[in-house]
């Protein structure tokens, strides 16, 4: 059985996206701050998997959708990761 | 009494028809990410692999940053949208609707510019395995773009003719699903392709 819970407002809306622009801002600012060094390629990684987190939590409702909804998505992403590291591996990549 | 019982069985009917749609549109998002999966580490693999052409220097991170900046916002657009048509608000819907249409046509406006200025620096598909791997994927995601624009325009014209609230809204939904899945798959392309390699 679907459980859909009430979606957020439109101002949780704005300020979601206030934060992802903010995110961004920092992440392009990341690879020009001199000293940074070894720790701009796990930061750059991070902030990407904050934003898309936030997106598909809140922009599409996966969140407050069935937990079905998030299984489905969940094996696509996982399966992704799956085929982006037998890749790189198989080639000796990694 | 029989009429009441048709009614909620329809009703029902109808439910898991909905139910079924947005199911299916999440298992064909799922199934979008293997793809991209894959396209995205055949560019990791010839990521240096530049035949003497040119590679990842000629990024434009400042002007990548303003296009990624645009399809952002236009999943803010999208989802208030979505939410004018949970509101019932038709016409504040379409204006959240050829807003966001209107941003990913500038989106992919910015990515014409952009390739053209990289074929100027001569990096096209067929110099070496990084440009054939970068085209491929970045073009790629800019033809889901242009798709995105093709459903959005699509559900504009057809809220001339029909409320968009009606059904539930469905159809917003699951391009709103569609536009969103376009935009974190950016994310993931703007962070991993453009991000890391100038990093």
């Amino acid at each position: 059985m679907t459980t859909t819970h009430r979606h957020p407002t439109a101002k949780t809306y704005w300020l979601v996206a206030l934060f992802l622009a903010v995110v961004t801002a920092l992440e392009v600012s990341v690879p020009y701050i001199a000293g940074i060094g070894s720790l701009s390629a796990p930061l750059l990684i991070i902030a990407g998997i904050v934003k898309f987190a936030v997106v598909v939590a809140v922009f599409m409702h996966l969140k407050y959708d069935s937990p079905s909804l998030r299984f489905y998505f969940l094996i696509g992403v996982f399966g992704a990761i799956i085929v982006f590291a037998v890749v790189l591996a198989a080639f000796r990549a990694l | 009494m029989a009429l009441e019982q048709q009614a909620v069985l329809t009703d029902e009917g109808g439910h898991d028809l909905d139910r079924t749609r947005k199911t299916a549109m999440w298992v064909f998002l799922g199934s979008e990410s293997f793809f991209f999966a894959a396209m995205i580490s055949t560019f990791l693999l010839y990521r240096n692999t530049t035949n003497d052409g040119p590679g990842a220097e000629i990024f434009n991170i400042p002007f990548t940053s303003a296009t990624t900046f645009v399809l952002l916002m236009s999943s803010l657009t999208m989802v208030l949208a979505d939410n004018a048509v949970e509101r019932k608000d038709n016409r504040q819907a379409r204006v959240w609707l050829i807003g966001t249409a209107l941003l990913g046509v500038t989106f992919l406006a910015g990515q014409i510019f952009e390739f053209t200025e990289f074929v100027d620096h001569g990096l096209t598909v067929s110099v070496s395995p990084f440009g054939s791997s970068f085209y491929m994927l970045t073009g790629f995601h800019g033809l889901h773009v242009a798709g995105g624009v093709l459903l959005l325009s699509g559900l504009v014209a057809f809220s001339f003719r029909r409320p968009l609230h009606r059904e539930g809204g469905l159809n917003t939904g699951i391009i709103a699903l569609y536009w969103h899945f376009v935009d974190i798959v950016w994310i993931v392309i703007f962070t991993v392709v453009y991000l890391l390699q100038v990093s």
